[in-house]
């Protein structure tokens, strides 16, 4: 007999994600360690706005919808008058870099005690597949329609390694969803990230390389297989920073 | 090792990653729909061996192990 394994109790209702969205995976791993962690009732998340939003409708656990990209804005907040509490925000891409990259990189600036974990489905997923800052270069998107053109609209945004290679913060690391491998990997990630914020070593960000299978014209099988054969050559997985801890 | 994974066939959305990526290939999709319109998947006991990739990969918490 095997291990265990079943749905978060704080996450255990159906959602209104698309077929083979990884949103429904990604909530499941940040509810499994904070359920591990013993952090499930103490836990709030400021939520984005975009498909992130949907998160709303299938946690039992305190959640604040933020205004579009201001979520590690709001975090920063509740962290200062409830310091107890652990604050994991979750946004999309098109929320956290796009919109709100002012909120999100001062966060990081200012080295605030939260974790921010960013879903990359590499374009705005809800509103119809517009192109975002992670947009790979000649991807078509309803704002693309010719494929991004990179010489106009700049690269590919990789939010983890500016952080932190800029910034005193405490973990960054990029993981994906297109393997039971990455997803245990990526879990590990979101440990880390959340321990880092109970140790109060400062700010922790996640990003997430996740399928947007609607918005791609894609099976969830292909989209997951365009995760392994090409985003994942460019937003490279991994760990980029790490604090020593002494014990 | 009857019923050792149970699987709740009203959330499933047929999106097919559990059955790609099952080792022993025990997951296959049933004839009829669930009240969302989708196949739903069944598993085959005989087959399974609770190696809980279907639980990791399935993005809607259809398994409990």
């Amino acid at each position: 007999m095997g291990k265990t394994r079943k749905t978060p109790s704080i996450i255990d209702k159906p959602m209104n994600f698309c077929p083979g969205c990884g949103h429904g995976i990604i909530i499941r791993l940040i509810c499994e360690v904070l359920e591990e962690l013993g952090q499930d009732n103490n836990v709030i998340f400021p939520i984005g706005v975009g498909c992130s939003s949907n998160l709303g409708g299938g946690l039992v656990a305190d959640r604040f919808h933020c205004s579009h990209g201001r979520a590690a804005a709001v975090a920063s907040g509740m962290k200062a008058v409830s310091p107890e509490n652990i604050i994991v925000s979750y946004q999309g891409d098109g929320d956290a870099y796009s919109i709100g990259i002012a909120e999100t990189i001062n966060a990081a600036y200012r080295n605030e005690n939260i974790t921010v974990v960013t879903v990359n489905n590499t374009n705005f997923g809800m509103t119809g597949g517009q192109m975002s800052w992670t947009t790979m270069p000649k991807q078509k998107t309803t704002t693309s329609q010719l494929g991004r053109d990179c010489d106009k609209t700049g690269y590919p945004m990789k939010f983890p390694e500016l952080v932190a290679s800029q910034f005193n913060i405490a973990y960054a690391a990029r993981g994906s969803v297109h393997s039971p491998a990455s997803i245990n990997k990526t879990k590990s990630y979101i440990k880390k990230a959340i321990e880092s914020q109970m140790n109060n070593e400062g700010y922790s960000v996640v990003e997430v390389m996740s399928p947007c299978p609607v918005n791609w014209n894609m099976t969830p099988v292909e989209a997951m297989d365009r995760i392994k054969n090409e985003l994942i050559d460019y937003f490279e997985l991994g760990e980029f920073k790490q604090r020593e801890v002494i014990k | 090792m009857a019923n050792i994974i149970k699987v709740r066939t009203e959330r499933c959305k047929e999106c097919g990653l559990c059955v790609v990526n099952c080792p022993k290939k025990a997951i296959e999709f049933e004839e009829k729909i669930n009240q969302s319109g989708y196949r739903a998947v069944q598993v085959k006991n005989e087959l399974c061996i609770a190696c809980g990739v279907c639980y990791t990969m399935c993005p809607d918490g259809v398994y409990e192990i």
